[in-house]
């Protein structure tokens, strides 16, 4: 069973430069392991250490993306085309931002609590 | 060095300018290995956020199949930053999965100020990199290169040594 198989550009470190490369499986998860065996690396690269699709790659059946088909388990079947692209995301809001203001929310929480607590003792 | 003409810079922080406050994202395409951004394609963004875009990823996927029907490549990767530094963060260079575009910030934090820099992401690593504004009917030689954010509106004049 033949699938074709887009890699983007950042990939193609792992398909000998290999713009469209050949597997074979039932879900995607089956294809990936697949390409694995192949191109070492690549399956790391798309799928994080809890087994989960990465979010930081886009990955389509024919026009479908995954995501709405399953993930990993999307079925797939003999002669369909699956495409991977990088997501292109980001913005000002940094991880590390965002966890500063949920800790900071969560302090002035404490805090307005605290401040409720020594209002209803008086 | 990013080298990009005047008319696409425009359209760029026009778009920026539009969707601020919220973030506003695209694509500069070009012919493949050219390094020439030809084609600006504005992109919507999927969080409509202030903090945060993505690309919608079948609008990504039916421009990229486009390029790629037309032998062309992202050269330019844009969006903007609207209350803060026109520098990649974090989250930028965590998501930047295109080794060979220039990755172009536009900060709108300034209503009057032009705000654009531009920067290379590979691996992880963020080196800055000039930008060439081309301007029509000027000898490119001629052109002067901006960094650091500075367009004509900004840049001090005065001699040093004061």
């Amino acid at each position: 069973m033949a699938i074709e198989v887009r890699i983007p550009t950042i990939l193609r470190s792992y398909t000998g430069g290999a713009k469209v490369v050949e597997g074979a499986g039932d879900t995607l998860g089956d294809l990936l392991a697949d390409l694995d065996s192949r191109h070492a690396g690549l399956k790391a690269r798309l799928v994080t250490e809890t087994g989960a699709l990465h979010r930081f790659v886009n990955v389509y059946v024919n026009d479908e993306d995954v995501r709405f088909l399953g993930a990993l388990d999307a079925k797939l079947n003999d002669g369909d085309s699956v495409t991977i692209l990088p997501a292109v995301a980001g913005g000002a809001f940094g991880f590390a931002a965002a966890a500063a203001i949920a800790q900071h929310s969560a302090a002035a929480g404490a805090t307005r609590s605290a401040r409720g607590a020594s209002v209803a003792a008086r | 060095m990013l080298s990009i003409d005047r008319s696409i810079v425009d359209a760029i922080v026009a778009h920026a300018r539009r969707d601020h406050p919220d973030e506003a994202c695209g694509v500069v395409a070009g012919p493949a290995g050219s390094d020439t951004p030809a084609r600006h394609i504005p992109m919507d963004n999927a969080a409509r956020s202030m903090t945060f875009y993505e690309f919608d990823s079948m609008e990504q996927l039916r421009v990229w199949r486009e390029m790629d029907d037309r032998d062309e490549e992202p050269v330019v990767i844009y969006h903007s930053h609207t209350a803060t530094e026109a520098y990649p963060s974090r989250t930028d260079i965590s998501f930047a999965g295109e080794p060979n575009a220039h990755y172009l910030l536009v900060s709108t934090r300034e209503p009057e100020t032009e705000e654009i820099r531009s920067f290379r992401i590979v691996d992880g690593v963020v080196t800055e990199e000039p930008v060439r504004i081309l301007e029509p009917g000027v000898d490119p030689h001629a052109v002067q290169s901006y960094m650091f954010g500075q367009s004509p509106a900004t840049v001090d004049y005065e001699c040093s040594g004061r």
